[in-house]
């Protein structure tokens, strides 16, 4: 089966039932993608098909098959995309397991709406678990990178759109 | 480090020294103990090292070794800021990693390596100066020896050592630094002098997380990896009668299928077909003795052993005395099993080799799980190495003295001799056990004319945690678990009350259960906070007032209760339809006030703002204390609002984050932390945001409804 991920093509063999989740983990070795729950309910497989976000754990591989995946490890080269760098600048991260999942969400949710109000943010990223609690600083984060896109709506947005 | 790939992390620590030794590039270097016996025989006296703490790099890189884990609470950022302060390096070119297991990396109270206790900070403080104090003699003394100048003559700049128009960089000095003894004495800077620490500093592992290049046990790839899913007991207690394999072995990718103790392993290719496998599996398991596991069963058994005499925490006066007659106050509480569920789920590698055994996880307690590792192995310890990856969350779930994670995946290693990578689903963590205890209070209080109380009578009942654990033996004293009264027992209120008395039952159960984030403190701090704000109402008091007349004057609990009040603007009014409670509780040798600002609609509990106030003694990074403070609430209200873990039949009624529920973005609050200025002891941060949070929200949620909330999760009917 082939999949197109972060630009690359992968030519993997994956039964067609197998999560996405696992063919990004297990057989390409993209690791930042993260398991959490499996059934969709923690957001940490957060990755975008088609510039969407999706939950990786529960699209079976034959529905992601020939989309345009992207993970964390494409957001950008080296962490200097709009949400990278307002997650920096916020110093939101704790044990950072789930922030793979809060910045792929967080960065789709900006492309399709690039001023989210605390009622969006709550909206986008309720479905993305934190149990370390860095909610307060993920929000402002999310105000942060959509100034900084605003500011300089450059190649970064073009990853997720 | 962690842009490195894993192939040459394994090894680094060996070829690291060969490095080191062979270019004495290294100022402080650790050494294996198998190492360092060989050299110790091959040349007299044997060479101890410096320093176990700090490298530094021809390039002028410093890197920290780290010996407690990073598990979100900042330790990867804060401890190096103390060890960068005494050495005066750039702090641009400080990176930290995880050190090996080894007694050099003992706890300094606890004597094994470990993190938990909210202690490494203080713990380390100390010894992580003195690291930075002694290495930065050294160069100087390299630079001495160089320049033939006097010790006097040299000062340090941001990792350069100066002497006149001389200047000389750390990395250039670290070769000769490395050779030199290293003083005994050293002095440290005075408090007034610090540049680091104090100052609000961004977290060094924030880049490797926000890009998805941070490494967790779970994303630790090996030569061979195989993975496994182990079914284990669907009630604890039960045994497996038998197993059918044949169907697991049937699924594609499916190599192996071995009965551990813990359970049926299957190992596979990957995760997906080790989870098919399982699925297919056949398994007979027979229940343990004894009634099956209810939660209304155990409430009951509680409530009853709640009302007999249990072992004596702590008794002045005559209490029984004192309520005869009196007006007596009473009510029960109660708190449930909870799961830590933190969002990586459990998960262990290994690697069994001709030259012993590499472990690959995270991990808070890395003594323990070498020693019982080498013990299935029959190894010595350090022939067990153990490389602690980035923890996506412990809360205590990574710090078992059963080794629970890690004895199975040696386990499984051992019977397949795979290299191996066992993972947890969530289910099997939600379901696995080892929770904070379910725990009933029973509370009587007497109250005199004042409206203070005149007697205090506290019936604890619940699981000991230390209890058939190593600690036990040294831990528990007269049947009281020390952990199961904490903050219960020892609250500063009591010292005004002329009759207590604190009585606990510690009733044995098969559930396996562990300390979660704060611990004792997790039901104490809802219990006493709770029950005086029903004091403070049967007195018609103001909850502020209450116990600020009850708390000893040079309680620091009054200092934050006070700067939270100040900050919160106590007593003026709210938004229509908002009300606030207030809780203050010690743990971990900090002190948090938290007001939370509430509304009530429907059956929903929302809880709008939070104030904390902290003193936690001298602070090394702001942003971290904040930061945990933030986690410890979020992590507090979810279980207040949301979690808990029951039986019926014997099973879990959990699975998930569907039907545990934990706190949502959505749901979390305003929180503005406010420090207190201080010098005092200094406590810790990981834990003392979480006590307060349940009781500050039920008394709101009283003040808001007039209902009083004695069990968590908080539900109005």
């Amino acid at each position: 089966m082939q999949f197109e991920v972060n630009g690359k093509r992968y030519d993997v063999d994956a039964p067609a039932d197998m999560p996405l989740l696992w063919v990004l983990r297990d057989l390409i070795g993209l690791t930042g993608t993260k398991f959490g729950c499996g059934m969709a309910q923690c957001g940490a497989c957060t990755v975008h098909l088609d510039g969407a976000a999706i939950r990786a754990c529960v699209t079976p591989a034959a529905a992601a098959s020939g989309k345009r995946i992207t993970t964390i490890e494409g957001l950008s080269a080296d962490a200097t995309h709009a949400v990278q760098r307002a997650w920096l600048e916020c110093d939101v991260v704790q044990c950072g397991y789930c922030q793979s999942g809060q910045i792929m969400a967080a960065a789709a949710l900006l492309a399709r709406q690039p001023k989210p109000s605390d009622a969006d943010i709550d909206a986008a990223l309720a479905g993305n678990l934190c149990r370390c609690g860095t909610y307060q600083r993920i929000r402002a984060a999310v105000h942060r990178a959509a100034e900084l896109l605003a500011a300089a709506p450059t190649a970064e947005v073009e990853h997720v759109v | 480090m962690w842009s490195e790939p894993i192939a040459t992390r394994a090894p680094n620590r060996r070829e690291f020294l060969k490095t080191a030794l062979s270019a004495g590039l290294v100022v402080g270097f650790w050494m294996p103990a198998t190492l360092r016996r060989a050299l110790a025989q091959a040349s007299a006296p044997a060479p101890v090292p410096p320093n176990a703490f700090v490298r530094i790099a021809p390039d002028n890189r410093v890197t920290i070794l780290l010996k407690h884990s990073e598990m979100g609470q900042g330790v990867w950022t804060s401890l190096p800021m103390v060890l960068a302060e005494e050495l005066d390096c750039d702090w641009s070119l400080v990176s930290a990693e995880h050190a090996p297991a080894a007694p050099a990396y003992a706890h300094t109270a606890f004597g094994m390596q470990m993190t938990g206790g909210s202690t490494s900070t203080w713990e380390s403080f100390e010894q992580l100066r003195k690291a930075g104090a002694t290495a930065r003699a050294l160069l100087i003394q390299a630079a001495t020896q160089r320049w033939h100048v006097a010790p006097a003559d040299c000062r340090t700049e941001r990792g350069f050592v100066v002497a006149g128009a001389r200047r000389a960089s750390y990395g250039e000095l670290a070769e000769a630094a490395a050779k030199l003894p290293a003083p005994s004495e050293v002095t440290l800077k005075d408090a007034r002098e610090f540049v680091l620490i104090g100052k609000p500093t961004r977290r060094l592992d924030g880049k490797a997380k926000v890009s998805g290049a941070a490494e967790y046990g779970i994303d630790v790839q090996r030569p061979g990896l195989h993975v496994a899913l182990i079914a284990r007991a669907p009630m604890f207690g039960a045994k497996l009668v038998s197993f059918d394999a044949s169907k697991a072995r049937a699924v594609p990718g499916v190599v192996d299928v071995v009965q551990v103790p813990s359970g049926v392993a299957v190992v596979a290719k990957h995760f997906w077909a080790a989870k098919q496998g399982r699925d297919a599996l056949a398994l007979d398991w027979a229940p343990g003795g004894g009634a099956p596991l209810s939660t209304p069963a155990l409430r009951e058994q509680y409530r009853k052993l709640a009302r007999t005499p249990g072992a004596v925490a702590k008794n002045v006066g005559d209490v029984a005395a004192a309520l005869r007659g009196a007006r007596v106050i009473e009510a029960e509480y109660e708190v449930p099993y909870l799961a830590h569920a933190p969002m990586e789920p459990l998960n262990c590698t290994v690697e069994i080799g001709k030259d012993g055994c590499d472990i690959y996880t995270g991990t808070q307690f890395q003594t323990m799980d070498q020693g019982i590792a080498a013990k299935i192995l029959e190894l010595s310890p350090e022939k067990v190495r153990i490389h602690t990856c980035f923890l996506g969350g412990g809360f205590g779930r990574r710090a078992n003295p059963q080794s629970d994670f890690v004895a199975e995946a040696v386990h499984v290693a051992k019977a397949t001799g795979r290299t191996v990578k066992v993972i947890w689903t969530r289910e099997d963590d939600i379901r696995g056990g080892y929770y904070r205890p379910m725990w009933l209070s029973r509370l009587r209080a007497a109250l005199g004319r004042d409206g203070k109380p005149v007697a205090w009578a506290h019936t604890l009942v619940g699981q000991s945690i230390l209890a058939g654990t190593p600690f036990g033996a040294s831990m528990i004293k007269d049947g009281i678990d020390g952990t199961s009264i904490e903050g219960a027992a020892d609250a500063p209120y009591l010292a005004a009350i002329p009759n207590v008395r604190v009585e606990l039952h510690s009733p044995a159960s098969p559930v396996p259960v562990l300390w979660w984030r704060s611990v004792g403190h997790s039901h104490t701090a809802f219990v006493v906070q709770s029950f005086l704000d029903e004091l403070a109402h049967a007195a018609k008091q103001d909850p502020l007032a209450y116990r600020l007349a009850l708390l000893p004057a040079e309680a620091r609990e009054r200092r934050a209760l006070e700067l939270a009040a100040a900050k919160f603007g106590w007593g003026k009014p709210l938004p229509k339809g908002h009300a606030a409670g207030l809780a203050v509780h010690a743990s971990f040798g900090s002190h948090v006030a938290q007001i939370a600002e509430v509304s009530v609609e429907g059956k929903t509990i929302r809880v709008h703002r939070v104030v904390c106030a902290v003193d936690c003694g001298p602070v090394v990074n702001p942003l971290t204390v904040e930061a945990q403070m933030q986690s410890g609430i979020a992590f507090g209200l979810g279980a207040a609002l949301h979690s808990e873990i029951t039986f019926k039949d014997g099973r879990v009624e959990q699975g998930n984050f569907h039907n545990y529920q934990v706190l949502r973005l959505p749901e979390m609050p305003q929180v503005e932390v406010h420090i207190v200025p201080s010098t005092d002891k200094m406590g810790g941060c990981g834990e003392p945001g979480t006590p307060p949070i349940a009781p500050a929200v039920a008394n709101a949620v009283f003040a808001a409804t007039g209902k009083r909330l004695r069990r968590l999760p908080l539900r109005l009917a």
